[in-house]
C-alpha cells in the first residue's frame, strides 16, 4: 500500500515499542497534568516581556516613530529587520508540514505540530512590525483595497509592498487554517479523555464534534494533501515577495535578482534552527524522547547545513557581483560597507559570516549532527546570524547613499526599539507556552498512523539478526 | 432527526478490521460507519464509499480567487482610477501576479475548509453520539445500522465470532444537534410534533 522504500538502516520513527493507547497516553500526559515549575518560570518570563514590549509600543504610538532610532537616510531599522527576521522563521513549520508531506518523509510526523504553531506565532509577531512601522496604527486599515469616500483611492496594486500585505495576510490564513485543521481530530481525544467539566466542555467546543467516522478520515486526509499542495508554493512565494520589497528597489546592495531564491533558502535556515530550539526543549521537559528522537533532530540539522551552505554561496556570488559589475555603487556597498570588517558595520557582515557560513559547515559530521549540546548552541547561533544577515542588508545598504553629504551618523536602536523587539519575543513565547501546555504537541492521529509501518524493515531485520547464530552472523558481515 | 437501533462492535487492531468489514458486508448488514483513531487507508473503499469530490471543489475555489484579483485590479487599474506610475502601462500584468496567486489560495484553502466542515458537520457546539470512548483513542469501532427485521442477538453473536472485541447494542440519535460535551440535553431542541 505503501509506495515509499523503506531502508532496512532506518530506525523506526518513533521508539520504544509503543501501542496506539501509548501514543495518547504519552502526548496527552503533559495537557492532564498541573503545569511544572519550569512552566510558570518560563510562562512568567515570557509574559514579562510582552508587558515591557506593549510598552514600548505604547510609547511609539504615543509619541511617534520618533520614539525609535531611525534617520534621514536609514527609515527601516530594527523593525523591519526583525519583521523579515521573524517571517523567515516562520517558514519552516509550513516547510516541514507541507513539503515534507508531498515528499513523503514520514519523519515529519513528530515535529510538524510544534512547527506549525511556531509558524503562526512567528507570523503574528512579524505582522507587528509592519503595522507599527506605519506610526498612525489606526489607519492601518489603509493598507486594505476597500471602496472608500476619498475617489475611490485604491491602494497601489504594483507595489511590492502590497504585495507583501497580501502575501502574509494569505501565509498566516493558510497556516492557521490547516494546523486547525490537523488539531480537530486531536482535540477530539483530548476531549474523549476529559474528566473535568470545564475540560469537556472546552476540548469538545474546539473538536468541533468530531467523531473519527470513516468518511471524514477520507475528507480530512483530501483536505490535508490540498493544503499541502498549496502551501507549497505559498511558502516559496511568501518570502520571495518580502524580498522583492529590496529587490525592486534601486539601492545599490538590494538592486539584486538572486534575492528571492536567496531569501527563501536562508528563511527555511533560520525557521530550522528555530524548529530546533524548541524541540529540544519540548522533548525533554514533556519526556517526549521516544516521538522526537535523534533521527529528528539529524534529519533537521541536515536542512540546516543544506540551506546555510546555499545562503553562504549566495552571500559570495553577491560579493562576486559586486566586482564583476564593475558598479561603484555597488562595489562600494559590498566590498566597502559589508565586508571591510573595519567600516563602521563591519562588525555585523562579518558576525553574519561566522554564525551563518562557517559554523553550520559542523553539521558535516554525523557525530555533531547527534549531538543534542552542539544542536541546540547552533540552533541559536544560526539565528543570531540570520538576524546579522538582515540587520546588514538593510543597515549597510541605508546609511551611505549616492551623496555622500546626506550620509547619516551611526545608527544604534532606542530602548524602545529594542523593547518591542523582546515583545515580540515575549508574545511568541507566551503563545507558545499556552500551546505546549493546553495543546497536544505532537500530531497524536499522525503518530498512530506511521507507527506501525514505519520502521517494519528495521525491526524484521533486528529481529533476524538476534536470533541468526553466531558463525552465520560472522559470515554474513565479516566481508 | 430520529434514533435508530445499532450493533456495535470493537476492534483493537485493523488487521482484524479489514476481514470483518468483508464478512459484514457480504453477509448483508449495513454499516452505518467505522470510527477510528487515525486514518486507516483502504477502509473507504472496503466500505464501498466512493472518493470525495473536495478537491474538486478545492480547484473551484482557487480559479474564483484567480479571476477575482484579475478582474479586480484590472478593473480598478484601467478603468476606475487609473494611476500614472512612470508611465508605465496601465494593465501591468506581471507586477499582478503576486496577487493574483496568494488570493487563488487564499479563496482555495478557506473555501475548502468551510465545505469540509459544512460536510462533516464539524463546527462549535455541535454534537454526535459516541459509539465508543475510545474510538478517539485506540479502538476501532463499528456501528451497524439495524432495522426491525434484523435479529440483533444474531447479529451481535456474528459480530463477535468476526473478531470484535467488545460487543453491544446500542440506541442512539444518528445524525448531529446543537450540544455541550459537559451536558447531556440538546441546546436547541426541536418542538415536539402533536401527534394528529
Amino acid at each position: 500500500m505503501h509506495l515509499k522504500y523503506e531502508s532496512q538502516l532506518r530506525e523506526p520513527l518513533v521508539t520504544g515499542n509503543k501501542d496506539y493507547h501509548q501514543v495518547t497516553e504519552d502526548i496527552c500526559r503533559p495537557i492532564e497534568a498541573k503545569p511544572t515549575k519550569l512552566w510558570y518560570v518560563g510562562f512568567f518570563i515570557a509574559v514579562t516581556l510582552l508587558m515591557f514590549g506593549v510598552y514600548s509600543v505604547y510609547r511609539e504610538v504615543t509619541y511617534g516613530i520618533g520614539q525609535w532610532n531611525l534617520n534621514k537616510t536609514i527609515g527601516w531599522g530594527w523593525d523591519i529587520t526583525n519583521f523579515v527576521w521573524w517571517v523567515g522563521i516562520g517558514h519552516a513549520g509550513t516547510l516541514i508540514s507541507a513539503i515534507l508531506l508531498l515528499f513523503r518523509q514520514g519523519w515529519r510526523t513528530g515535529v510538524n505540530r510544534a512547527a506549525e504553531a511556531m509558524t503562526i506565532f512567528a507570523v503574528m509577531c512579524a505582522g507587528q512590525f509592519p503595522i507599527f512601522h506605519m506610526g498612525r496604527v489606526w489607519m492601518a486599515f489603509f493598507v486594505l483595497p476597500y471602496p472608500n469616500t476619498r475617489g475611490p483611492l485604491w491602494t497601489n496594486f504594483n507595489s511590492p509592498l502590497l504585495w507583501d500585505v497580501f502575501a502574509i495576510s494569505t501565509y498566516f490564513t493558510v497556516s492557521l487554517l490547516f494546523w486547525y485543521s490537523g488539531l480537530i481530530p486531536d482535540f477530539a481525544t483530548v476531549r474523549d479523555r476529559a474528566k473535568t467539566k470545564l475540560r469537556k466542555l472546552l476540548y469538545g467546543v474546539a473538536s468541533f464534534g468530531w467523531t473519527g467516522s470513516t468518511k471524514h478520515w477520507q475528507r480530512h486526509e483530501s483536505l490535508s494533501l490540498v493544503l499541502a499542495g498549496l502551501s507549497t508554493p505559498l511558502v516559496l512565494s511568501v518570502h520571495t515577495i518580502v524580498s522583492f520589497d529590496f529587490a525592486t528597489s534601486v539601492i545599490p546592495g538590494w538592486h539584486t535578482t538572486i534575492f528571492p531564491p536567496y531569501f527563501v533558502a536562508g528563511a527555511v535556515f533560520s525557521g530550522f534552527a528555530m524548529v530546533q530550539t524548541l524541540m529540544l526543549m519540548l522533548r525533554k521537559i514533556f519526556v517526549l524522547e521516544d516521538y522526537i528522537t535523534l533521527g529528528h533532530i539529524e534529519a533537521m540539522n541536515k536542512v540546516i547545513v543544506l540551506t546555510g551552505s546555499i545562503v553562504g554561496c549566495a552571500y559570495l556570488t553577491e560579493l562576486f557581483m559586486g566586482w564583476y559589475s564593475q558598479n561603484k555603487y555597488e562595489g562600494y556597498t559590498f566590498w566597502y560597507s559589508r565586508a571591510n570588517l573595519f567600516s563602521p558595520y563591519g562588525w555585523s557582515y562579518w558576525g553574519m559570516m561566522a554564525c551563518n557560513v562557517i559554523s553550520p559547515q559542523l553539521f558535516w559530521s554525523r557525530k555533531l549532527r547527534r549531538n543534542l549540546f552542539v544542536t541546540f548552541f547552533m540552533s541559536i547561533i544560526v539565528n543570531i546570524g540570520m538576524w546579522f544577515e538582515r540587520f546588514v542588508i538593510i543597515v549597510t545598504s541605508l546609511y551611505r547613499d549616492y551623496l555622500p553629504s546626506s550620509w547619516s551618523p551611526y545608527y544604534s536602536p532606542s530602548i524602545w526599539e529594542m523593547g518591542f523587539y523582546a515583545g515580540t519575543f515575549g508574545l511568541f513565547f507566551t503563545c507558545f507556552f499556552l500551546f505546549a501546555k493546553y495543546f497536544p504537541v505532537i500530531a497524536i492521529a499522525e503518530i498512530k498512523y506511521v507507527l506501525k509501518v514505519s520502521g517494519d524493515n528495521y525491526k524484521a531485520g533486528v529481529e533476524k539478526e538476534e536470533k541468526m547464530p553466531v558463525e552465520e552472523f560472522v559470515h554474513e558481515y565479516a566481508h | 432527526m430520529a434514533k435508530k437501533t445499532f450493533v456495535v462492535g470493537a476492534f483493537s487492531d485493523e488487521a482484524v478490521l479489514f476481514p470483518a468489514v468483508k464478512k459484514v458486508r457480504t453477509a448483508g448488514y449495513k454499516i452505518h460507519d467505522v470510527y477510528t483513531p487515525f486514518p486507516v487507508h483502504g477502509l473507504d473503499h472496503a466500505l464501498g464509499m466512493r472518493e470525495t469530490s473536495l478537491h474538486t471543489a478545492g480547484f473551484i475555489y482557487g480559479i474564483t480567487g484567480t479571476t477575482t484579483a484579475l478582474s479586480c485590479i484590472s478593473w480598478i487599474f484601467t478603468k476606475d482610477w487609473p494611476l500614472n506610475i512612470g508611465g508605465k502601462p496601465h494593465f501591468a500584468l506581471p507586477a499582478w501576479v503576486p496577487i493574483t496567486f496568494e488570493l487563488t489560495v487564499l479563496f482555495a484553502a478557506v473555501g475548502m475548509v468551510l465545505t469540509f466542515c459544512y460536510l462533516c458537520q464539524l463546527a462549535p457546539f455541535v454534537k454526535k453520539h459516541t459509539f465508543h470512548i475510545r474510538a478517539t483513542d485506540d479502538l476501532f469501532i463499528m456501528a451497524i445500522e439495524c432495522t426491525d427485521k434484523t435479529n440483533t442477538d444474531e447479529l451481535q453473536a456474528f459480530l463477535s465470532s468476526t473478531g470484535a472485541t467488545e460487543v453491544n447494542l446500542q440506541h442512539a440519535e444518528a445524525g448531529w444537534w446543537y450540544g455541550r460535551y459537559d451536558q447531556e440535553q440538546q441546546l436547541i431542541t426541536e418542538p415536539k410534533a402533536t401527534v394528529a
